[in-house]
């Protein structure tokens, strides 16, 4: 992974599009090309000199789901392709969609996320690198509606790693996070994965299937 | 209850027969029932005719408690005679009174039924008298001309027997459509009809889905006003408040001014919202009534707009929809008119608020356009209309009618 990330941006309003352009310049990510509604969008995403895409849910012409859905249809054609969705609302739902194909390599946040200008970055980096970020307020939203299912199985410290891993946090952060040892929280993520069932993997993988069964509780 | 006659559908003459003849025989007792009623009808028609004056006496009080029920018994025995004649019912369709004394005249009065049975009346004492006479004479014609022939005899004896043998065919033909135009009249005059309601019914789902999908239209309007306003740009405060933080330090000049701009949009946002209440239910309606509101729209307008409103509180929806309504002509004016002044009148006879609003432009606005054809939804929520008269040329007027008593 190059330091010098190359992003795509499709946002429609002009005074957003241009704080996220400053903001990932300011940190060395080059904006390589901006566009403004759905035609656009399914154009760049075919582009393959680029690290990763920021995408606005709502974009022309209609300002509903466009982003989303052009964002899921590329990501169907060429699997693993980094997508970062913004969104102005929290929408369980979209990000089952975007997730749902298990490859990893997105991102689903609030637009309030970017204000805090360093986790935005990190969270571009992230996701361009194959990582899974996910709004801490999805994941809230998620882990208060999961009560029936494999989910049961965790108890609360356990439910309380998965949710920061669905943030996107390494065991590092989770375990600065919950302030325990980087040992106990891989305890804590091998003893998630066998209770979810999921197969022997690389560890990244794992992961983003372990946020798939957040979604799906 | 079996009915006592055969319905009158066919009026031609023919064919004769044993059947036809009784049921001319019987038409011609319900033309002499109708015939009859004329004495009642005549006298009720001149005093009703005067309670209102006498109203205003203080007298016709009284005197209304008498002949408005009397009238009512003529019209249900007329109802009758024409419900049998057609096979079918008249109903009534009074408006319920309020008790007392002074309330039922006063509701009376008020009420278009009771005035058609007044209007009835004098039909049945004039063109209804003869059209029932005529059936009932022909046929009496035979008898009282062979008695009068017997009595007088030679030559007029042969005159009285040939008319009055004369009057028969006239009566077989006559008779039928005679009776079944009095029934038609006494249906039309009397009776509320059906298809009326229905259509009425059928206007009142229109407008009520109408009323739906403008509700969700609106809704639709306000999140997407608030998305791509107000939203857009505390998000991007955030984004350069966030911005600002990181650089404070390594660069405090390029820190300053996103925190400038920061503020700068904070304004916009505010404005934003201002606008986006202002559309849901504007502040001046709250704060200062329709006419008030109406004042206000007209103060930002680049020309000058006479405004003579007097209306009294009306339900908040009403003034509202009545409101955007006059916003929307105002806004068109500007816009398209290319006018001089422009004016807005309006005023409420305690049933129906009316809105006019005109200019004297140059005409030609269409009033299935996008600004005009949503004015005319609003309004049809409120069963209320619009209509636009606006020659090429000009000037344009807009007269809008809501019907809504008085809260």
């Amino acid at each position: 992974m190059p330091d010098h990330l190359r992003v795509l941006l499709a946002e429609d309003q002009a005074l957003l599009r241009d704080g996220l352009v400053r903001i990932l310049a300011a940190d060395g990510i080059e904006v390589v090309e901006s566009v403004v509604d759905q035609p656009g969008l399914d154009r760049v995403l075919r582009r393959d000199d680029v690290d990763v895409a920021v995408v606005d849910v709502r974009l022309p012409p209609t300002g509903t789901t466009e982003g989303l859905v052009s964002a899921i249809a590329a990501r169907a054609e060429r699997p693993g392709l980094p997508v970062l969705v913004l969104s102005q609302w929290v929408e369980a739902l979209y990000a089952r969609d975007l997730l749902a194909d298990g490859q990893g390599a997105v991102g689903y946040l609030l637009k309030d996320r970017v204000a805090d200008v360093d986790g935005f970055v990190a969270a571009v980096r992230q996701v361009a690198s194959g990582g899974t970020v996910l709004d801490p307020e999805v994941v809230a939203a998620l882990v208060q509606g999961a009560t029936a299912g494999p989910l049961d199985r965790l108890s609360p410290r356990e439910r309380e790693v998965l949710a920061l891993m669905a943030e996107g946090r390494s065991n590092a952060a989770i375990a600065a996070r919950l302030v325990v040892t980087e040992k106990a929280v891989g305890k804590h993520t091998h003893s998630i994965f066998t209770k979810l069932d999921l197969p022997p993997a690389p560890d990244d993988n794992r992961r983003v299937l372990a946020v798939l069964a957040l979604l799906q509780g | 209850m079996a009915s006592p006659m055969r319905p009158v559908t066919a009026v031609a003459p023919w064919p004769v027969d044993e059947q036809r003849l009784v049921d001319r025989l019987a038409m011609t007792l319900v033309s002499a029932a109708g015939f009859a009623l004329f004495v009642p009808a005549i006298v009720l028609f001149v005093l009703g005719v005067l309670l209102v004056p006498l109203g205003v006496l203080g007298v016709g009080f009284a005197l209304a408690h008498v002949v408005v029920p009397l009238v009512e018994v003529v019209t249900r025995a007329h109802r009758g005679l024409g419900g049998l004649v057609l096979g079918e019912t008249v109903p009534a369709g009074y408006l319920r009174t309020r008790g007392g004394f002074f309330g039922p005249p006063l509701g009376w009065l008020r009420d278009p039924h009771r005035w058609r049975d007044l209007g009835y009346l004098a039909y049945s004492a004039t063109g209804g008298f003869v059209m029932s006479g005529v059936p009932v004479v022909l046929l009496v014609a035979l008898p009282v001309h062979l008695i009068l022939a017997v009595v007088l005899g030679g030559t007029a004896a042969v005159v009285l027997v040939l008319s009055g043998l004369l009057c028969l065919p006239l009566w077989w033909i006559l008779t039928p459509p005679l009776v079944r135009a009095r029934a038609l009249v006494e249906r039309s005059m009397l009776g509320y009809s059906v298809a009326d309601l229905e259509s009425r019914v059928e206007r009142v789902e229109e407008t009520r889905t109408d009323a739906l999908d403008t509700t969700a239209a609106e809704i639709r309007r306000i999140e997407r006003d608030l998305h791509d306003g107000a939203q857009a740009r505390i998000a991007a405060v955030g984004m350069n408040v966030g911005l600002a933080e990181k650089l404070l330090t390594s660069d405090p000049a390029a820190a300053a001014e996103l925190l400038r701009e920061a503020r700068e949009t904070t304004l916009g946002a505010l404005e934003d919202l201002r606008s986006v209440v202002r559309g849901i239910h504007p502040p001046a309606l709250a704060d200062r009534g329709l006419a008030g509101a109406i004042e206000a729209l007209a103060v930002p307008i680049p020309l000058p707009v006479t405004v003579a409103v007097d209306v009294p509180t009306l339900p908040e929806p009403v003034e509202s929809a009545a409101y955007f309504a006059v916003a929307e002509c105002l806004t068109n004016t500007v816009k398209h008119s290319g006018a001089s002044r422009a004016w807005v009148r309006g005023s409420h006879d305690g049933r129906r608020l009316r809105l006019v609003a005109g200019d004297d432009g140059r005409g030609g606005a269409d009033p299935t356009a996008s600004g005009l054809a949503g004015v005319a939804r609003r309004l049809a929520a409120f069963d209320g209309t619009m209509t636009v008269d606006s020659p090429a040329g000009g000037p344009t007027v807009v007269t809008m009618e809501v019907p809504c008593p008085t809260t």
